[in-house]
């Protein structure tokens, strides 16, 4: 293996495991995907009337 | 009304990243991988390998994604819906045939090559490929296994042994299928790929500590394994050859126009990130691949068999080459085990992903529930397979079918998705709906090259491909069996057109295009 063989290999795989490094370090830090099911107070329909008192 | 949602998602954002990368791991990153590169400059191969993935692999990943997911949400997960959701256009639902065609085709024949994995692992397990050292010993193994002697050769009597590994294969396929995406796929594969990688990184650290094996050849050692696979002849950079080999590498390893990552996308909330999730599937890709593929598979042979390592295909090099360096390696046995195990998992978390876009079409094409598209779908399948196993001379059906739809028709699906993506679903809107919940932004860059770039790009590979494969494959359409399975694969393709033309009817009489239209 010469110099230029290590260079290229550790190039390669050095990108590469910085790549998936970066990616999955980004994704685990991130808060558990929300539920979009839950509905807000907003956006529930009570049916008051507008001109109620 | 809009389109009726999808009742199954992914349930983890984890699980969605580890089905994709699934589907994209599998032999290629193992056995095609690292011939290519030795082949072709070495680590200089890696120069136009980095060029195609930035301009070729990553972004028509993002489109896939960003297509997939803007229509799932609107209520599609087949193909053809996707299309007519992206075109509103007649016309558009029947390009999805060939987003079907392709894993529909390419399972038939994907899953007996995991039935020849699984079986080695079995066959390593109870040490009946132990056969001695010679490489003509694995070589008669393979092709009496694999029947590649003659046509029929595995259906007459004593030579049927694979016939057991393919039934598992495609039970424990079909099973997985029927539980669906969350509990089948994606609970499979957040299993599998972990023991893959470790399968994977347990054969690495053998083959990186064998030292020099045979002492009466100094030279066949690890660090000129690795020589052998990394030291860069820079002149075949100007070679075009090596452009394309690398282009069409990155482009078959990533799943990218085999209608499986759209597919997928489709089952994913809103709100799902698709930016980050497809990059990490991507980065995980090229782990198993330069990482894993790259350090192991030819070192080893090399090792072994010195400089005519390189000469193998990929199967000779998957199923005579690496049987025959474990069989020197000290604890062969367990470590072909491992290595056939771990191939047998990569192409199960790949061939699960080419049932599912033509489940989903199924069911909301003709409306027919889980367990009737699923039976269907595995008497297609069975049918398309046992035309395969049948066929097997000099494995001239699988060939056939391999070129035709599973490199010929992909360029032309990655292209359809390229052109709907860049100039019909617009660069505009795609940045806008790709960075909905997007955890990383897209530099704009690669908006203009998905427009511009890509679709060139493609159809110069696409040429190159046609202009040094095409005159090959044409002229064997002389052999009767070349000539069947290109007339069984026209039969599969009109019969989708059928069910797409049936499907688009019954979606126009349900209303479900009309709010796209507002």
């Amino acid at each position: 293996m010469n110099a230029l063989g290590w260079i290229m290999m550790i190039t390669s795989v050095g990108t590469v495991l910085a790549l998936i490094t970066f990616c999955l370090s980004r994704v685990m830090s991130l808060p558990p995907a929300e539920v979009d099911d839950l509905t807000s107070p907003l956006e529930i329909d009570t049916r008051d009337t507008k001109d109620a008192d | 009304m809009i389109g009726q949602k999808s009742t199954e998602q992914f349930t983890t954002r984890i699980g969605v990243i580890l089905a994709v990368a699934g589907s994209a791991v599998g032999l290629g990153n193992f056995l095609r991988f690292p011939g290519q590169a030795a082949q072709n400059g070495g680590g200089a191969f890696m120069i136009p390998y980095f060029v195609s993935l930035l301009i070729l692999g990553i972004p028509l990943c993002w489109a896939e994604w960003t297509m997939g997911r803007y229509a799932g949400t609107r209520g599609f997960n087949s193909a053809p819906g996707i299309f007519s959701v992206i075109w509103r256009h007649s016309i558009a639902k029947y390009f999805g045939v060939v987003a079907l065609l392709i894993p529909l085709v390419i399972y038939m024949y994907y899953v007996v090559i995991e039935a020849w994995c699984l079986g080695y692992a079995w066959y390593y397990l109870t040490g009946a490929l132990e056969l001695g050292p010679g490489t003509e010993k694995y070589d008669a193994f393979f092709n009496n296994f694999v029947g590649t002697k003659e046509d029929g050769f595995l259906y007459a009597g004593g030579h049927g042994q694979v016939f057991y590994f393919i039934l598992i294969t495609f039970s424990l396929n079909f099973i997985l299928i029927y539980r669906g995406i969350a509990k089948g796929i994606e609970t499979f594969c957040s299993y599998a790929m972990p023991v893959m990688a470790v399968c994977a990184i347990c054969v690495l650290i053998r083959v990186l500590t064998l030292g020099t094996p045979d002492p009466s050849k100094p030279d066949q050692n690890v660090l000129g394994g690795l020589g052998f696979m990394w030291n860069p002849d820079f002149d075949e950079v100007l070679n075009p050859k090596t452009w394309l080999a690398a282009a069409g590498q990155i482009f078959f390893s990533l799943s990218v126009g085999f209608g499986v990552i759209i597919n997928y996308a489709s089952y994913l909330r809103k709100k799902d990130d698709v930016v980050l999730s497809g990059l990490t599937a991507t980065s995980m890709n090229e782990f198993f691949e330069v990482c894993l593929g790259g350090l192991i598979t030819i070192p080893a042979a090399f090792m072994f068999l010195g400089v005519t390592a390189a000469t193998f295909g990929t199967f000779g090099m998957g199923f005579v080459a690496l049987p025959n360096v474990f069989d020197a390696m000290p604890f062969g046995r367990f470590f072909g085990f491992l290595w056939f195990f771990m191939l047998f998992l990569a192409a199960i978390t790949s061939s699960l992903s080419m049932l599912q876009p033509v489940i989903a079409f199924f069911e909301e094409g003709l409306g027919l529930k889980r367990h009737a598209s699923v039976a269907f779908l595995m008497l297609i399948t069975a049918l398309g397979s046992g035309f395969v196993v049948y066929f097997s001379k000099g494995m001239l059906a699988l060939d056939t079918l391999d070129f035709w739809a599973g490199t010929m028709l992909i360029f032309i699906l990655a292209m359809i998705q390229s052109v709907l993506y860049g100039w019909i679903f617009g660069i505009e809107r795609g940045e806008r709906e790709a960075h909905h919940g997007a955890h990383l932004r897209i530099p704009r860059v690669v908006q203009y090259m998905l427009k511009y770039v890509t679709p060139v790009y493609l159809l110069v590979i696409f040429i190159g491909v046609c202009w040094t494969q095409g005159p090959a494959y044409a002229t064997a359409l002389q052999q009767p069996v070349a000539m069947m399975s290109v007339v069984f694969m026209a039969l599969i393709a009109l019969f989708l057109v059928i069910l797409v033309h049936i499907a688009g009817r019954r979606w126009e009489n349900e209303g479900r295009f009309n709010s796209l239209d507002e």
